[in-house]
């Protein structure tokens, strides 16, 4: 079984290079990145279920044994996050390619998109099976590099000063990184996560606080936790639709990945919780206010991606067990229902010919099929019963609940305003366009005047036809949200064991016994 | 474990001015300010090797472990070097590319961010407002107002004879507007307007393919 694991980085890569190859053939390339990322799912899929039922899987790479060379790990963990991604990463690609079929663009250089995002699938999941500090280092840089080819993507000019801003934000994020690893082996002579975490108790607290803050600072970049998530809504938003569904899907959450490591099992001694919680209070609410203050759905979605990182960071400042399994479980809704709010986007972008709320209009009778893709999320997104993010929050809640201490009522309170936040701010964006008519009353003008002062609320586009690929591709993420739904039991469940087995932590004699299976 | 002094003030030197660099609105000076920051990351995962010593595994396992040097900084380092040789790569790609657009380096404000300030900036302001207003007088920071002092590419300069034989993928626009004027005082030059690309004929400039 642990020589299936570096298959999960390497089939991805691989494919990536037969792409390469065959540059100027799109079809090869969409069958074999198709293929590459099917098969990943199917591995992840096997080695969830292996991991859940007889235990984590360590491998040890290129022959060194188990402290001292490259360890791959996997636990429930990392390969509940390997499935997900990979279900994303392959809709969005069916989505992509619908989208590549229809507009038959000469000048879209689609010979580096399929390459770069089977690089950049290759990144998350590097990142996310890493055992070490540095693998994890090499696998956000893996995706961050196929990141900025993909944010510039066709190099126009607004996405080249849009990327530019990403770019040198997560450069300094990756310096922070490593140099914070350079501060650990300077103080643990280790790089290896278990060993790390072993070591850590040995340190005072003052230096155990100095690298927890640094390692923290790195990846609250990475996560755009508030105030570091400024660069977020400023380049997200011009990307193309699938890489921004990708992009807020998906590299977020590695962020919170790596915080969900760093607390849980790196500084296990070392309490930075209370300042966790103000951030993640302050992410919530700066982030949903943000969101009301547009008029633009992709950076409406952009400000809610933003806000609800925070309530992953307020379940890691609970750290409990149980918090931790909620914030996994939010995690893993949070991924799938932001990528087809974005995809979603992305239709009406081409059925509308704007994604500006004071532009699209009349859309319920024009196009109900779009409106029921973009409601399901949306009302999940929001929180509402009986959907998952109701059911994230709630379990955040009940966590934050069993501590009852004021500030986790704070919290609590700060959580449910911007869910009700985010709620108002993705309905007003459902009212106006699919429920507005297509003239407009003076009423109507006026009360929406305020939105016409919001960024980008006059922005227009070419319209164009909707492929069929398209819709169904969002339409099976629509489903999958829904699936979130229905086997909720089950999935908090292996999320909640998740928690538990994380914040036991593990030894080194434990990772060298599960190498040695 | 004794660590060399000079390496560390060294490293101090480049983090400083790396980040000094980086925090300019030219991107080359931005390239320069990540080499410099990679280095000095390099250099401080080289200082907590610790104190240098033989080859490690060089004849035969017959070397005392103690006085070996520690090996696994050195391969982390060789990585790091990669990776910002890759990204440099990657970078000055970006740069040439943000020239051939708008025939400067520089980082132009978001189009959206300018009209906010201009649409708050004809509003009466707070009484809190007023310590900044003040400042705002005689003292202006990169982002805001002009732009300190943006690399120009020489041919849109006063030197008019200087023909620039770089490959263009559009025809070169040739504009005789204040930005061009440049005083031999080094007086900093009027930021480069976000449309100056937009009145040529791009066929790659397709915004429609979000």
């Amino acid at each position: 079984m642990s020589a299936l694991v570096p298959l999960l980085v390497g089939i991805p890569l691989l494919g990536a290079a037969i792409n390469l190859i065959f540059g100027r053939r799109k079809k090869t390339q969409i069958v074999v990145s198709v293929a590459s990322l099917s098969a990943v799912l199917v591995l992840g899929a096997v080695l969830l279920v292996t991991v859940d039922t007889s235990g984590p899987i360590a491998v040890a790479l290129a022959g060194w044994d188990i402290p001292l060379g490259i360890v791959l790990y996997v636990d429930v963990l990392a390969a509940l996050l390997v499935v997900v991604t990979a279900v994303v990463l392959l809709a969005v690609l069916l989505f992509s390619i619908g989208q590549g079929a229809a507009d038959n663009d000469e000048d879209t250089p689609v010979s580096i998109f399929y390459p770069a995002y089977l690089i950049l699938g290759a990144g998350i999941f590097n990142a996310f099976i890493a055992g070490d500090l540095f693998n994890l280092y090499v696998g956000f840089e893996i995706l961050l590099v196929a990141s900025y080819v993909l944010i510039t993507l066709g190099s126009t000019e607004q996405r080249i000063r849009a990327g530019v801003v990403y770019i040198v934000v997560s450069l300094v994020s990756s310096i922070l990184f490593l140099a914070a690893i350079a501060m650990v082996y300077g103080a643990l002579g280790t790089v290896n996560m278990v060993q790390i975490s072993e070591r850590m108790a040995q340190l005072p607290q003052d230096t155990q606080t100095i690298l927890h803050l640094m390692l923290l600072l790195a990846f609250a970049i990475k996560a755009a936790v508030f105030p570091l998530s400024f660069w977020l809504p400023d380049s997200y938003p011009t990307a193309p639709a699938p890489v921004t569904a990708v992009f807020a899907g998906l590299l977020t959450k590695v962020g919170v990945y790596a915080i969900i490591r760093t607390e849980t099992q790196l500084f296990v001694s070392n309490d930075l919780n209370f300042l966790l919680m103000m951030v993640a209070l302050a992410t919530m609410i700066v982030g949903i206010l943000g969101a009301v203050a547009q008029a633009e759905l992709k950076r409406i979605l952009s400000f809610t991606l933003v806000s609800h990182i925070g309530y992953m960071i307020f379940g890691l400042a609970i750290n409990t067990p149980l918090a931790v399994g909620a914030t996994i479980y939010y995690i893993v809704h949070h991924i799938i229902v932001q990528t087809t709010l974005f995809l979603a986007v992305g239709l009406i972008e081409r059925r509308a010919g704007s994604t500006s709320i004071l532009k699209v209009k009349g859309l319920m009778r024009g196009a109900p099929l779009l409106a029921v893709l973009y409601f399901i999320p949306a009302i999940n997104l929001g929180g509402l019963p009986p959907f998952s993010g109701f059911i994230g929050k709630y379990a955040l809640f009940d966590a934050a609940a069993q501590i009852g201490t004021p500030v986790m009522m704070v919290l609590i309170v700060g959580g449910v305003v911007t869910s009700i936040l985010t709620l108002y701010a993705l309905m007003r964006a459902w009212n106006l366009s699919f429920w507005r008519e297509q003239e407009d009353s003076p009423e109507t003008v006026e009360r929406i005047a305020y939105l016409g002062n919001a960024p980008a609320a006059g922005i227009s586009t070419e319209k164009r036809t909707i492929p069929r690929i398209m819709t169904l591709a969002t339409a099976g993420m629509v489903t999958v949200t829904i699936a979130l739904t229905v086997f909720a039991g089950p999935l908090l469940d292996a999320c909640l064991r998740a928690g538990e087995r994380i914040t036991e932590g593990v030894t080194l004699v434990q990772l060298q016994d599960e190498g040695a299976e | 474990m004794s660590i060399s002094l000079v390496l560390v003030i060294v490293m101090g030197v480049l983090f400083a001015c790396g980040v000094y660099a980086m925090l300019e609105r030219s991107l080359t000076r931005v390239l320069i300010g990540f080499l410099l920051l990679g280095n000095a990351a390099n250099l401080l995962l080289l200082i907590v090797m610790g104190r240098p010593g033989i080859a490690p595994f060089y004849d035969g396992g017959e070397t005392d472990a103690a006085e070996m040097s520690d090996a696994l900084p050195q391969a982390l380092t060789l990585t790091a070097i990669v990776i910002t040789f890759g990204i440099s790569a990657f970078l000055l790609a970006l740069i040439y590319r943000s020239w051939q657009l708008g025939q400067a380096d520089t980082v132009v404000d978001d189009a959206e961010d300018v009209a906010l300030r201009e649409r708050t900036a004809g509003e009466p302001e707070d009484a809190m407002d007023e310590e900044s207003r003040s400042d705002d007088e005689d003292v202006t920071t990169d982002f805001v107002g002009d732009v300190a002092s943006p690399i120009r590419v020489l041919h849109q300069g006063d030197l008019s004879s200087l023909v620039d034989d770089a490959p263009v993928d559009r025809v070169a626009v040739r504009r005789d507007g204040p930005g061009v004027r440049r005083g031999s005082d080094g007086a900093a030059s009027p930021p480069p307007q976000t449309d100056d690309g937009a009145g040529s004929a791009d066929g790659r400039e397709d915004g429609d393919r979000s």
